[in-house]
């Protein structure tokens, strides 16, 4: 029987991590993602799962991505501290393929900055934060439901793609409590990575130049194959041939470039006939919504676009859209980093403006609305 | 020694190290005592992090993972705790472990978790060529301990008591079979094992401070240690500028994954609070 049920929005990541067959979580405590590790603590070895509180957040991302490589699904929640201090082992788990999930419950940075006020400043460091080209998914729920559904998705796509991928909240999202109706465990897609079916001749990193992605067989299961974060071949052994290395590094980057379109999500309102169109993720899109909404109120053809994957962004149904508005607002609780993909996206045909807010408040619904009612600036 | 070579890849030497590296008899060592133990190679994982030391893995036929720079012990608890069943051997340095890896190592050792840990020590960072670590002993040079090294070294047999390690040892290169038989009852004991290999570094150390050869190192190993058992009997100025090989602790204490493995079976039940629907995370084993 679905109920509905009134939770936060870091409950909802942790049932939904449950609910795609999370079994290992390693964690460090900070806030604002601190439920996350203990409703984790608490649930897993119920299951048959594990928990464990690690030394720091390096040793935590350490942790899942060693487990992962044992068959496990795997997670781990921090905030900003902690996310920057995992990002070299981000790059491990690209290099490596292994499939982790990371939610990164947003707060005020840089360093320990406002550590209860909410924040999308890591926008950038999501996607770019570890060195290197690499592939990662960064996905960004809008409300306490998607918290849920976007790490089950979370997790399909790092088993699909054997790919990290972050869910990026924020303390506003993370501790917000809502009515939520959950689905049915048996409506789930859940997906599990693809294994080989037994050892002899297996090459661990044997994949399509376009995007392939390896089979992934499991540490103790016989196979006796070699895992490193320095650049290898099919067989995973390092390699500093300049043509294995070129098309490896191309592969797995094209791994998530091709997916993009089974990938992307979105969602808009009121966005067909719009003229001033608000591009918005995560809790500011709540506002945004609202801002919209009292605009067309006032007969003003305002319009929302919110991606729930913010990377890979969804291109096309963006340029779509914002090619027949007259201006795109992009506000955010940073500086202006979402807006720089918006610009690059569709700044060369219609003006794309700024709305940023990073005094550690969520926006007011009228601060957006006098933006759109009050013109272009 | 055919028995050895079932446990090494074959195709993947020869090694990387320098000619009169000690890293390949530390290598040795520990696959002679996992033959002596004959371990299944199916259930066997050998991590590292990064380091001279750490490129060892590579060469051995089990499940090995080469992680990040002063990582091993955090991704071996991931896999240990994952799987209790298999057994989980670091590899590492005197950089990687005690540097970068130092609060990984003593909360590894503090947790007791079943983690065999081997440190190849030669007292300096040889993948970047010759700079100091914390294992390189006061007054020696280095590439950046040009005028002699001003800091004190850690004394890591102590440091690994001191954390919580149930099982701790220290050998060297010249000494291979203590090493060898150390690292076996390292593997034996249940619970966070240590074993310190001293080894040589001819290319780095040994030509820094002009200590001659690779076998002029191993000499100076053998004049340098004195076993656990004979210092006791030794008067203290006997022992003054040497160091202790042997077994140095052994004390067995309940073990992290079983402790948890103990709570959990308590606490053990269905999920079914949040949907009705009954999962058991069994789903994601093999």
């Amino acid at each position: 029987m679905t109920k509905a049920k009134l939770m936060q929005g870091n409950e909802a990541c942790t049932l939904g991590a449950l609910a795609a067959g999370l079994d290992f979580y390693a964690g460090y405590p900070i806030t604002p993602s601190t439920e996350i590790a203990e409703l984790c603590s608490e649930e897993l070895p119920k299951v048959g799962g594990k928990f464990v509180q690690m030394e720091d957040e390096i040793g935590s991302a350490a942790a899942i991505i060693g487990a992962s490589l044992t068959g496990r699904k795997t997670m781990t929640a921090t905030s900003g501290p902690g996310f920057s201090l995992m990002q070299e082992l981000i790059g491990y788990a690209g290099i490596a393929e292994v499939p982790i999930v990371i939610v990164n419950v947003q707060r005020v940075g840089p360093s320990t900055g406002q550590p209860t006020m909410p924040a999308q400043g890591d926008l950038m460091q999501a996607r770019w934060g570890t060195h290197g080209d690499h592939p990662v998914v960064v996905l960004a729920p809008g409300n306490v439901k998607e918290c849920f559904e976007l790490t089950v998705k979370a997790f399909n796509i790092a088993e699909d793609y054997r790919v990290p991928v972050v869910v990026l909240t924020d303390e506003v999202i993370g501790h917000m409590r809502e009515k939520v109706v959950l689905p049915e465990q048996g409506e789930l897609k859940v997906s599990r990575r693809k294994m080989p079916e037994a050892p002899g001749g297996y090459k661990p990193y044997e994949g399509d130049d376009d995007g392939g992605v390896p089979l992934m067989a499991s540490f103790g299961q016989g196979y006796r194959y070699h895992v490193t974060g320095l650049f290898h071949d099919e067989t995973g052994f390092p390699s500093n041939k300049g043509d294995i290395t070129d098309r490896f590094l191309r592969r797995l980057c094209r791994k998530v470039e091709k997916a993009e379109p089974v990938i992307r999500d979105y969602v808009t309102e009121s966005a067909d006939d719009c003229e001033v169109l608000v591009v918005a993720f995560g809790s500011s899109a709540m506002s945004s919504l609202s801002a919209v909404r009292q605009a067309r109120a006032k007969g003003v053809k305002a319009g929302l676009f919110r991606p729930k994957t913010v990377f890979p962004f969804p291109e096309e149904a963006l340029k779509a859209i914002a090619a027949k508005a007259k201006r795109v607002i992009v506000p955010e609780m940073n500086l202006g980093q979402l807006a720089l993909e918006i610009e690059r996206l569709v700044g060369c045909k219609t003006p794309v403006e700024r709305l940023s807010k990073v005094n550690g408040e969520l926006f007011k619904p009228e601060e957006i609305l006098a933006r759109i009612l009050g013109g272009a600036k | 020694m055919s028995d050895t070579l079932k446990y090494f890849r074959q195709n993947r030497l020869p090694h990387i190290w320098c000619p009169g590296c000690g890293h390949g008899t530390v290598t040795g060592a520990l696959v002679r005592a996992i033959g002596k133990l004959k371990l299944d190679k199916n259930k066997v994982v050998v991590v590292s992090g990064i380091g001279c030391s750490s490129r060892a893995p590579g060469y051995l036929d089990f499940d090995t993972l080469h992680t990040a720079h002063g990582r091993a012990l955090a991704f071996a608890t991931g896999i240990k705790l994952s799987r209790p069943e298999l057994k989980v051997i670091v590899m590492t340095g005197d950089g990687d472990c005690t540097a970068i890896g130092g609060n990984h190592f003593i909360h590894a050792a503090r947790r007791n978790i079943d983690i065999t840990t081997i440190v190849m020590n030669n007292n300096i960072y040889g993948m970047t060529s010759g700079q100091y670590s914390p294992m390189t002993p006061k007054g020696m040079l280095g590439t950046t301990a040009p005028y002699g090294n001003v800091e004190r070294s850690f004394d890591l047999a102590k440091l690994a008591v001191a954390a919580g390690a149930t099982y701790v040892g220290r050998g060297t290169a010249y000494h291979a079979v203590l090493l060898e038989e150390l690292i076996e009852k390292a593997l034996l004991n249940k619970g966070f094992s240590v074993v310190e290999a001293v080894t040589q570094c001819p290319t780095y150390l040994g030509r820094k401070n002009k200590i001659g050869t690779a076998v002029d190192m191993l000499n100076w190993f053998k004049e340098s240690a004195v076993n656990v058992k004979a210092a006791a009997v030794l008067p203290p100025e006997k022992l003054a500028g040497k160091f202790l090989i042997g077994e140095l602790h052994n004390q067995p204490e309940p073990e992290f994954t079983a402790e948890y493995d103990a709570m959990a079976s308590q606490v053990r039940r269905k999920f079914d609070d949040f949907q009705g629907e009954v999962r058991e995370c069994g789903q994601n084993s093999d």
